[in-house]
């Protein structure tokens, strides 16, 4: 035990973070997940540049080679190409940058419009409360894969298209669990201090309330990342999605599946092993979010 | 215990309209109606004929009320593609569904349940590891992905399973699997925290303290009390399955209302995708009330706050 | 059967934390004995080990906790040496336990019936019927109206005075010799909570059993027990007699809670409060434990924490005062 705790002292010598990245240090942060989060980041960010073919244009007469281990494959596309002869792995980088600006889009604008009506809902209570927690409800009681859908198909593809579509099946989630919170912060005496100052309602939220409720925010935002990339994943998989030519991993996997009776396997496991390295890492960091920042939210 | 039953009647009647009037709205929202309403390819025309149809340039609430009354009569228009009533074409497929999904609830209750029971009554230890470990990937890998490496394992290499369409139960394993997979991380997360909440409760305390054995405590005590949760969790999913499994359902070619979704889609067909929407979401809201009516007659305290 | 019923001798209690760096002594070298017929208060503040006590005493102590010395000898035998499936017949057989909250220690689906005739089931291996009966019988005992018809409802149809009748009707279905009240009336309504303990005393002369009360209330230790025993940051430091202890108190600590209540007519201004908080259980300062908030603080309170001494006769006071050097 006496061990332990110089070991660590030695470790963090060897290592000196700046105080604000201390966390990084702290019991049970998923340094592999957060890592593998920041470079797909960096991979979507960087694309164009890292990406050794371009991903809309293939040869045809170059279709379905396997992987470059494989017999018949080549150094030339590492891993493989389509059906259209379009290299898998430049395909797989540009993937990640529509993964990423869907996923992060989503959660921002789904997080934003949610979270401000969370917190008029839980805030201001009566009627608009009652308006606000009937529509979110009635929204809820679809699942967001149908109602996506649904709203696909009226509204149709493209990336701005799926990008408001899932923000608006989204926000619902953030605004019941925020309007949950703030029932409780709106009780506490520091709040109820501001309106005994005589604080203005819209100062109060924005002061006192928002800053008290945007911890679980941040943790309900993580956690959703996986799953508004698997329903995007879904929504192109369908057709529904992202349009072609665009390298989303979702539409990769709907023209694996063309490849996959014979035995095409690239086509299909190596997206769906991107898509899923993403969901798990988000999951991770969002779970150790949810312990870290308040035990409390355990039931998100 | 009858004024519980009215009470979760009416809530369930203000979800329904709550949900008619959103699909309702959604679809007045969205630019033109009636190029919607309309077959693919329909000419100018045609657009004319159909907002005449449909009377689509009269008032928002006469086109609601409308819309309700079609609703009522189960008129959900005719498909373009099938050329048949679409309310009879959904419940011609939605057995399919059933089947699908109750044999994805079994695979997922039975995954999950003792799972989430062995993980509780050995927490933190490592039956309780893997447990969260099979947990997480559960929740990380879409379903229709793990539906369509099985088939590239038992179909196309092995050769064992049919990749696509019904007919015999081998056809049913891979999708049920492929859909319950999720399922059966959320009921093993449920059940084990539920199983942990009661027991740390004071009655199995003071079971213990009775000196009941241990086995009479989990079974009798804890085990009822923890599966409340979960079995309604499961009900209500049962039919979210049914809704989700469009994607699956189209791996695997399954003759269910989700492929009749993915057509709608796919042809433009959009009565049936309104009707699937629409039904869907009324499922949905029904079998929730009834399981919330079925939670009152298990646990006693229910029936009488209301 | 000779010698005390119970008879624990230098039991010590420790709770050590998940990563085995904070090591807290919950009950501290702690040594007690318990007679038949007898009734036994254990006082003290919240976090001073009482329930931590009984916890030990029934073997049922979480994972966290270890008891890493001292004897438990119930009628003879040491129970820290018992194999668990022996300890299992002897809870809520030989030795039962009440509980703070009887809304919590009842489980809300099953009928009152069956959770009193459970143990008589159990332990004596009694069909349904006969228990069924049994049960209706105990029910009577604790003074429950109608049991016929109570028999056969749900803990949440009951009132909080009827539940904890119940609890105490399972805790004495089976004929034990020591019943443990863990502050069986703190939840309950002061106007029941008179009722309640008129009850369980005649439940002890009927059934004559041992009874452990653990509360922070000295007026009831006063009205119901013949022994108290006063426990401070886990070690016990004064013991004896009730009427000895409430004339004559002869540690700080006691004497300072039976000053701090409130009594009609004694001319005092002010309420009397122990000045100070009751120690950190994971830190406790060097030597007593008390000397911090003491009035009678000495120079040797600070650095050596004082063994038990014989205060009287029949009493005992861990305190340097109590020395007989000093007296």
């Amino acid at each position: 035990m006496n061990g332990t705790a110089a070991n660590s002292r030695a470790a963090s010598t060897v290592l000196a973070l700046p105080s604000r990245l201390a966390f990084i240090r702290s019991e049970g942060f998923p340094l592999i997940p957060s890592l593998i989060l920041l470079s797909i980041m960096l991979v979507a960010i960087f694309a164009p540049v890292l990406a050794p073919h371009n991903p809309e244009v293939g040869v045809l007469g170059d279709r379905f080679r396997p992987p470059a281990w494989q017999t018949g494959g080549t150094a030339d596309h590492f891993l493989g190409t389509d059906h259209l002869g379009r290299d898998v792995l430049s395909r797989l980088i540009f993937g990640a940058r529509i993964s990423v600006v869907v996923g992060l889009m989503v959660i921002i604008v789904a997080g934003a419009v949610g979270t401000a009506l969370g917190i008029i809902s839980g805030y201001l209570g009566r009627w608009v409360d009652q308006v606000i927690m009937r529509v979110t409800d009635a929204w809820l009681a679809l699942p967001a894969l149908m109602l996506a859908i649904f709203l696909a198909a009226i509204i149709g593809p493209g990336i701005s298209n799926i990008i408001i579509i899932l923000a608006a099946v989204w926000w619902t989630r953030y605004a019941r669990v925020i309007r949950g919170e703030v029932l409780s912060v709106r009780e506490r005496d520091f709040v109820r201090l501001a309106v005994v100052a005589g604080c203005s309602k819209w100062k109060i939220m924005r002061k006192h309330i928002l800053p008290n409720v945007v911890n679980s925010a941040i943790v309900l935002a993580t956690l959703q990342l996986g799953q508004v990339i698997i329903a995007e994943a879904g929504l192109s998989f369908l057709g529904v999605g992202v349009p072609p030519p665009q390298p989303a991993w979702g539409l990769m996997l709907a023209d694996g599946k063309k490849g996959l009776m014979a035995g095409y396997w690239w086509l299909t496991v190596l997206p769906g092993s991107c898509i899923m390295l993403m969901v798990l890492s988000a999951n991770l960091l969002g779970d150790w979010l949810r312990v870290k920042f308040d035990p409390q939210l355990r039931q998100l | 215990m009858k004024k519980f039953i009215l009470k979760r009647l009416g809530l369930a009647a203000i979800s329904l309209f709550l949900l008619s009037l959103t699909i309702f709205l959604l679809i007045r929202i969205s630019g033109d109606p009636a190029v919607l309403l309309a077959e693919p390819g329909a000419s100018a025309a045609d657009l004319e004929a159909i907002r005449n149809q449909f009377g689509l340039n009269r008032p928002l609430w006469v086109q609601y009320v409308s819309f309700i009354s079609h609703l009522f009569r189960a008129d959900f228009g005719q498909s373009f593609y099938y050329r048949t009533d679409v309310f009879e074409l959904y419940l011609s497929r939605l057995p399919a569904s059933l089947l699908l999904a109750s044999a994805a609830m079994v695979f997922s209750l039975v995954i999950g349940i003792p799972t989430g029971i062995i993980a509780a009554v050995r927490v933190n230890k490592w039956q309780d590891s893997i447990g969260k470990i099979f947990a997480l990937l559960g929740l990380s890998m879409p379903s229709f992905w793990v539906g369509l490496v099985m088939i590239l394992f038992f179909s196309v290499y092995l050769g064992w399973l049919p990749s696509s369409g019904s007919g015999t139960v081998w056809h049913l394993v891979m999708p049920a699997i492929a859909l319950g997979w999720v399922f059966a991380a959320a009921h093993m997360r449920l059940t084990r925290s539920s199983m942990l909440e009661v027991l740390g409760s004071e009655y199995v305390k003071l079971a213990r303290l009775k000196g009941l054995p241990e086995a009479l405590v989990i079974s009798k005590h804890a085990f009822k009390n923890a599966l409340i949760p979960v079995l309604t969790l499961a009900g209500v999913n049962l039919v979210i399955m049914v809704n989700v499994a469009v994607i699956v359902e189209t791996v695997f070619a399954w003759p269910g209302v989700g492929r009749l979704l993915f057509e709608g889609i796919a042809f433009r067909d959009f009565p049936v995708v309104q009707a699937s929407i629409l039904l869907g979401g009324t499922m949905i809201v029904v079998v929730n009330l009834f399981v919330d009516i079925l939670y009152a007659v298990i646990d006693p305290r229910i029936r009488y706050e209301g | 059967m000779t010698g005390p019923l119970l008879d624990i001798r230098r039991l010590s209690t420790h709770y050590v934390s998940a990563r085995g760096t904070r090591v807290t002594r919950a009950v501290d070298d702690v040594t007690l004995s318990l007679d038949q017929g007898q009734t036994l208060g254990i006082v003290g503040e919240s976090g001073s080990g009482k329930t931590t006590l009984a916890l030990t005493l029934l073997r049922m102590l979480p994972p966290a906790a270890r008891v890493v010395s001292g004897e438990m000898l119930f009628e003879g035998s040491d129970l820290l040496k018992k194999p668990e499936h022996e300890m299992r017949r002897i809870r809520g057989k030989r030795i039962a336990m009440i509980l703070q909250d009887p809304m919590m220690s009842l489980n809300p689906l099953f009928t009152v019936g069956d959770q009193v005739a459970e143990p008589i089931r159990v332990h004596e291996g009694t069909p349904r019927r006969s228990a069924w009966n049994r049960a209706t019988e105990l029910l009577k005992a604790v003074r429950i109206a109608a049991p016929e018809t109570r028999v056969r409802e749900y803990p949440h149809q009951l009132s909080g005075g009827m539940r904890q009748r119940i609890v105490g009707a399972i805790a004495i279905s089976c004929e034990p010799r020591i019943l443990i009240a863990d502050e069986p009336t703190t939840s309950l309504d002061v106007t029941i909570q008179a009722q309640y303990l008129n009850l369980l005393r005649d439940l002890q002369r009927s059934h004559n059993l041992a009874l452990i009360f653990i509360t922070h209330n000295l007026g009831i230790v006063a009205k119901m027990c013949d022994q108290v025993a006063v426990m401070y940051a886990g070690r016990l430091v004064e013991a004896g007699p009730v009427k000895q202890i409430y004339n004559a108190p002869a540690h700080p600590y006691t004497r300072a809670l039976l000053e701090s209540i409130p009594r009609l007519g004694d001319g005092r201004q002010r309420l009397t409060a122990i000045d100070g908080q009751p120690p950190d259980p994971s830190a406790p300062p060097p030597g007593c434990a008390f000397h911090p908030r003491c009035p009678k603080v000495m120079d040797r309170c600070r650095s050596e924490a004082p063994p038990e001494f014989r205060a009287t006769d029949t009493q005992t006071s861990r305190c340097w005062l109590s020395a007989p050097a000093a007296r």
